[in-house]
């Protein structure tokens, strides 16, 4: 089991300052977050694109602006669980909260920050009425282990990077590989387009273009799906369909913890300390909402912020504590590490 | 207001709402459909207007010329859901003078 103090549910700009404040306040934190990577959407959708509403930064990339928050949060050695969607979470007698994760890792915290901006990430599933039916069951959209494909027959659909790096991996594993888009134009990396390009032509992958995957078909499992090309429905034998249009993100499990949710946002108290209307589960950045509520990284960092104050009367209920400015009482880290403004010289006039 | 346009926009449960528009506020369709509440917040505009999401889909009913679409909305359309000749990302949409009487319906949500 891991325990923390502080476990931050989302490590997104608002859950990897978090660390910081509560750091200065000799808090300890982990993080969980669905992405394999620290900087939610920054970090996943938007690296290179430029943000200007930073304050002190007139153009800072939101790539560069996780690096950033990233080292300042280093000396304060936060945990990370990525990866794992945060699943369940279960009040214990002493106050405290064990959430859980879709793979099972269990963490412990006398305070949840839930930080998880638009929810976790999920792929997006194509509308097709019968798919979940097929689920784990010859559809799959996200590729976990490439050896179930091997010598099977793969549809994959899809016009991203995604769709198309997984047709070239997979045509040296599968039986075959047909590849399903609606364009003909493909939107990946370019070597990857060529390459996809060099199996066609060396009958590797099959592509199918500009057309859809309409229908699954099979008993219990996947025998064919159906494709429409044009006017034409035509089924296609094959043992796994794998749709592979991205990512979207949904508020999921989060939604059944027993949280007011208003405008599939968190209801908090922006009086106070952002709580939710459970005590000790608090709600920061985009996931939270309140009367006037703005989804800004800039009123992610003052939430957390305040929040970090009111956790650390939670946890302490006894101690007497007053906020210290960091030019005055420089940063402590946990490893030892000392920032600190240096003391100005005295010289005395003769 | 002078500035304001008048638009139709067909919410997904198929209600038709005219409303008017400003077109000094560098507003985009998406945003116009947020501020009227026409969609709940989270359905739509879900990256923000980057045309990275699709949840902003529309279908263009009436016959304006629109701005042609992007790289970046084209591709979005390519991999997006529920695609029909007519589907525009309302966040590439800018509102301007020359889109009075615009009539849009938007997509289901995905």
């Amino acid at each position: 089991m891991i325990q923390t103090d502080i476990l931050i549910i989302g490590a997104g700009p608002t859950g990897l300052f978090t660390v910081f404040e509560a750091g200065l306040l000799k808090l300890k934190c982990h993080l969980i977050d669905a992405l394999a990577q620290p900087g939610g959407q920054c970090a996943e959708i938007y690296p290179k694109k430029p943000i200007y509403d930073i304050p002190a930064y007139p153009e800072i990339l939101a790539g560069d602006l996780v690096k950033n928050l990233m080292k300042q949060i280093e000396p304060f050695q936060p945990g990370f669980t990525l990866g794992e969607r945060a699943e369940t979470i279960e009040n214990q007698d002493d106050g405290s909260f064990i959430v859980t994760t879709n793979k099972g890792t269990k963490h412990q915290a006398p305070v949840v920050a839930i930080a998880g901006g638009l929810g976790s990430f999920e792929p997006r599933k194509p509308p097709i009425t019968n798919i979940v039916d097929f689920e784990d069951k010859g559809v799959e959209y996200v590729i976990r282990d490439p050896e179930l494909y091997r010598d099977k027959d793969v549809v994959i659909a899809g016009g991203g990077d995604s769709a198309l790096d997984w047709s070239i991996f997979l045509a040296d594993v599968a039986n075959s590989v047909t590849l399903v888009h609606r364009r003909n134009e493909f939107r990946g990396a370019l070597d990857s387009v060529e390459k996809v390009q060099e199996l066609k032509n060396l009958g590797k992958i099959e592509l199918i273009t500009p057309a859809e995957v309409v229908d699954i078909n099979g008993n219990g499992s996947v025998e064919s799906v159906s494709i429409k090309r044009g006017a034409d429905v035509f089924n296609r034998e094959c043992d796994h369909f794998v749709p592979l249009f991205g990512l979207a993100p949904k508020l999921g499990p989060i939604a059944d913890w027993g949280l007011e949710i208003e405008k599939n946002a968190i209801k908090v108290d922006n009086t106070l300390d952002y709580q939710t209307n459970i005590p000790g589960i608090y709600a920061i950045g985009d996931v939270n909402t309140y009367p006037g509520k703005l989804k800004l990284i800039l009123c992610g960092f003052h939430e957390a912020t305040l929040m970090c104050q009111s956790a650390y009367q939670r946890i302490f209920p006894d101690k007497r504590y007053v906020m210290k400015y960091t030019t005055v009482g420089g940063v402590e880290g946990f490893d030892g590490s000392k920032k600190e403004a240096p003391k100005a010289v005295v010289k005395a006039i003769n | 207001m002078e500035q304001d346009i008048s638009i139709t926009i067909i919410d997904r449960e198929g209600v038709e709402h005219t409303i008017d528009a400003p077109t000094d506020m560098n507003m985009n369709l998406m945003e116009v459909v947020r501020s009227y509440e026409l969609a709940p917040e989270g359905t739509i505009g879900v990256c923000g207007g980057m045309a990275m999401c699709a949840s902003c889909q529309c279908y263009v009913l009436s016959e304006h010329e629109l701005p042609e679409m992007g790289m970046d909305e084209e591709a979005m359309l390519a991999e997006a859901f529920y695609v029909e000749d007519n589907s525009r990302l309302g966040c590439q949409i800018h509102i301007s003078p020359e889109l009075e009487g615009l009539k849009v319906q938007l997509a289901p949500e995905s």
